[in-house]
């Protein structure tokens, strides 16, 4: 249990990068391979997130007098994450609208199907 | 199709065993890096900002978040230009009129979203947000609008218009603070007592600009998707 305590951000983030990285390989509609690519940019959120965590920290945010500056989250990780979410979001625009204009183009979804984009 | 699968798995294994390899010498919850715990001690005295997150984005990587911004932009611009080849089709007929209710409501939660970013993102120095997360609720709250009142037409040129001042008012603010202290971005208003809303110098003003333009840019990106 102890293992499972330390580690289970990390090992739900890996969880998540696997899934989402399995979909991208494996599935061949691509609604589903954008859907795997943003649950993988999920996971590395929560990955990044979780290598600035310590314990019983607090928010680095000096909102009151008292807090103790060695009790705070590391605000690298986080300023990072902060954008990267952000990013993701335009990412995720720009890829379905890539498949908007690819079904008109060949009426299918299906990547087996798109003869130039065959592998 | 099924070697595909197993191919895909076995990259897969080796990808996560290789990362999970270097991350075994970084326990969870142990403390932090060099940088972090520099930043923490001296972010307040050297920025002026309450939240030492925000001074990271905009204080000590300011340039990084120029950058974002600009990834940003480009992601809105190539979106609207594969937009703009869509076979046009008319979809206001096809679809039914929404209700009463659902109108009324969104009316009324519209200009109470809109706040609720603006607070997000004039509070970036002292409370958990920002620009970011601000411009993001405000895109929401343009969801919500395009999604009930079908008929109510946002104007493209307007979005367009405050993106652009936005990022302006960044660059412009960069440029100041390289006449003023010798380099880009240096923070030379004054910088305020700790935890109060006139604080932390060039710090709100760009969290301001970061606001309208990402709010701008996100509801753009969503008027396009709709309105093709």
């Amino acid at each position: 249990m102890g293992f499972l305590n330390s580690y289970i951000y990390y090992i739900a983030s890996f969880g998540l990068i696997f899934i989402g990285l399995y979909i991208l390989v494996a599935k061949s509609n691509l609604i589903k391979m954008i859907i795997g690519l943003n649950i993988a940019d999920s996971g590395v959120n929560l990955l990044l997130i979780s290598i600035g965590y310590i314990k019983r920290g607090t928010a680095p945010i000096f909102s009151k007098p008292n807090l103790n500056p060695k009790l705070m989250v590391d605000p690298v990780p986080q300023a990072l994450v902060l954008t990267a979410i952000v990013i993701g979001v335009a990412v995720l625009a720009l890829a379905l609208s890539f498949a908007v204009r690819l079904f008109q183009h060949y009426d299918t979804l299906d990547m087996r199907k798109i003869k130039e984009q065959r592998w | 199709m099924k070697m595909r699968k197993i191919i895909g798995l076995i990259l897969m294994l080796v990808i996560i065993l290789a990362v999970a390899a270097t991350l075994v010498k970084i326990p969870f919850g142990a403390p932090k890096t060099k940088v972090g715990s520099y930043y923490i001690e001296n972010g307040t005295r050297q920025t002026g900002a309450a939240n030492i997150v925000t001074s990271v984005v905009l204080n000590y990587r300011g340039f990084d978040t120029l950058g974002e911004v600009t990834v940003l932009f480009i992601a809105a611009l190539g979106l609207g230009a594969i937009t703009f080849t869509f076979n046009k089709r008319d979809r206001k007929g096809s679809l039914t009129p929404s209700s009463l209710v659902l109108k009324t409501g969104c009316k009324f939660l519209f200009p109470l979203i809109l706040l609720f970013g603006t607070y997000i993102f004039i509070h970036g120095h002292l409370t958990p947000g920002g620009g970011f997360q601000g411009g993001a609720i405000i895109a929401s709250a343009y969801v919500l609008i395009y999604l009930s009142c079908r008929e109510k037409e946002v104007k493209r040129n307007r979005l367009i218009t405050i993106e652009s001042i936005g990022g302006l008012i960044f660059v412009g603010i960069g440029i100041m603070g390289l006449l003023f202290g010798g380099y880009f971005l240096f923070n030379f208003l004054p910088k305020g007592v700790l935890n109060t809303l006139f604080s932390a110098g060039i710090i709100p003003v760009l969290y301001i600009a970061i606001g309208f333009k990402v709010g701008s840019e996100l509801a753009g990106i969503i008027v396009d998707f709709i309105t093709s």
